[in-house]
């Protein structure tokens, strides 16, 4: 996997298609006949990449969002190194 | 990841009455109609195409959309026969994406053009899947029945690819392309695809009946799968995803068919039958209608879609085997079709005591590719054949040993 910069804007892959599902009450990313059902974490950092945010933006928008949950950095990176690995994401 | 501490909490879900303890319906497939223009001897529709004539309305339909995705259905594919052949597909598509489905628009790509895969887009189809019989034109048209099948698919692929749509091929693998998986493959990356199932036919339907014909050989099998994996390395995750879905017919433990009977797969076909799974209308179970009972109902408390949930209903060697909770005891057609009791083993097995069914299959599949007879002529689907087909498939399969 290429290495990760603050500036670099992920971006949803096109197969993907991010939703809030209320009956599993979790957001889930749906692709051709099928679902990756997304955690907590992994559902609001998701929901953050949006094609416009950088990865320090999307750090800091957490942050600011979850203000009692410490560092973040950490965990967002590996999140979003994850989700390229696994082409949930594309950056732009 | 690890729990960073900012996760939302946990909030229980609303669940109806729910004796059984079963899921929810993830999966909802809608099988528009049984018309098709393609006549392809592995289609695993039942053989009574006609059958009651009946197809459920727009409204119908939407209804039971709002119902399924009230229920935790997620996925929605709109399926046949051919669904295009409904002319009220592009209000069904725009509804049942506006409910939040994500939807699958299973095709042979006859009867689209540029202008439907545009409306479709308008109307938010997320995904075309598109069928192909073989990688070569007269092959492909010869498998299905219809002169102008392969340079139409072609064009619908490209023109799918071109209006920003995901799309998975599916080539339906038997005897006679398997030989040209190689071809199929270059032919997926040529056309862009996003994934590519490799399917080997399942023996449902009118596939059931023409099993002799379809069943490729232990050695075809092997080399396709050997070629597969060759192209799997070669792309290196570039390129389309290879689905390479091996036939149980060569195992010796069945499949964990739809992931378990009424668990997460429901079907509904064109006249409002809802199934558990497409083949289930071949069961001697009456199952339960739409128009007559709400999908709720239907999924949670129906005799027909309680069947086989749990262990309950297993015999021997299921009931007591260490694997049940792994496989279910297999596929519950397949049982039937097999054995004349549903409730039995999955002759994939070989703890069956009618496995023996499936080593005659793998025989009768090579002594056909040596050129041997069949017991059988290769019937294409059509309403047509539609009786020659029944009455095979009534004096034919469960008696032969």
């Amino acid at each position: 996997m290429a290495l990760m910069t603050p500036e670099q804007v992920p971006v949803i892959s096109s197969i993907y298609r991010l939703q809030w599902e209320d009956s599993q009450q979790s957001h889930v990313l749906l692709y051709p006949e099928g679902m990756v059902q997304l955690n907590g974490s992994a559902g609001e950092i998701m929901v953050m990449v949006d094609g416009e945010r950088s990865v320090a933006e999307i750090i800091s928008a957490l942050q600011a969002k979850f203000p009692e949950a410490g560092d973040l950095t950490d965990d967002i990176v590996e999140f979003l190194g994850v989700a390229h690995e696994r082409q949930w994401i594309q950056f732009a | 990841m690890s729990d960073s501490g900012f996760n939302s909490p946990e909030m229980p879900a609303k669940t109806p009455a729910n004796p059984h303890g079963a899921g929810r319906p993830f999966w909802l497939l809608a099988e528009l109609t049984y018309k098709c223009p393609l006549q392809c001897t592995y289609c695993s529709n039942p053989l009574d195409l006609k059958g009651s004539g009946k197809e459920l309305t727009t409204d119908q339909w939407i209804s039971v959309f709002e119902q399924g995705r009230k229920m935790g259905a997620a996925q929605l594919g709109f399926s046949g026969g051919e669904p295009l052949v409904r002319q009220d597909l592009e209000i069904l598509i725009r509804e049942a994406r506006a409910m939040g489905y994500y939807t699958n628009l299973i095709t042979s790509g006859l009867g689209m053009d540029d202008r439907r895969v545009a409306d479709f887009k308008a109307a938010g189809l997320d995904h075309i899947q598109v069928s192909f019989q073989a990688s070569s034109e007269e092959l492909n048209n010869r498998l299905a029945g219809s002169q102008k099948a392969f340079q139409q698919k072609l064009a619908m692929a490209r023109e799918v690819k071109e209006q920003g749509y995901p799309m998975v091929l599916n080539f339906v693998i038997h005897r006679d392309n398997i030989d040209e998986i190689d071809k199929i493959i270059e032919l997926s990356i040529e056309l862009k695809a996003d994934f590519v199932e490799l399917a080997i036919a399942q023996y449902y339907g009118w596939a059931f009946i023409n099993r002799e014909h379809l069943l490729p050989t232990k050695a075809q099998l092997q080399r396709a799968e050997a070629i597969t994996n060759q192209y799997r390395d070669k792309l290196g995750g570039a390129g389309p995803k290879l689905i390479f879905v091996t036939p149980d017919y060569y195992e010796e433990r069945p499949k964990a068919c739809m992931n378990g009977w009424g668990n997460i797969f429901l079907t509904i076909a064109p006249d409002g039958t809802a199934l558990p799974c497409h083949s289930a209308r071949e069961l001697p179970i009456d199952f339960p209608n739409v128009l007559d009972h709400s999908l709720e109902e239907i999924w949670y408390r129906s005799t027909g879609f309680n069947h086989f949930r749990g262990y309950e209903w297993m015999k021997e060697p299921c009931r007591s085997c260490d694997e049940k909770e792994k496989d279910f005891g297999g596929c519950r057609c397949q049982a039937f079709k097999l054995t004349g009791d549903a409730a039995n083993a999955d002759p994939v097995c070989s703890k069956s005591s009618a496995h023996g069914k499936i080593l005659q299959a793998r025989y009768e599949a090579e002594s056909m590719a040596a050129g041997g007879a069949g017991h059988s002529p290769k019937l294409a689907r059509n309403t047509h054949n539609q009786q020659a087909a029944l009455a095979l498939n009534e004096r034919n399969i469960i008696a032969r040993s």
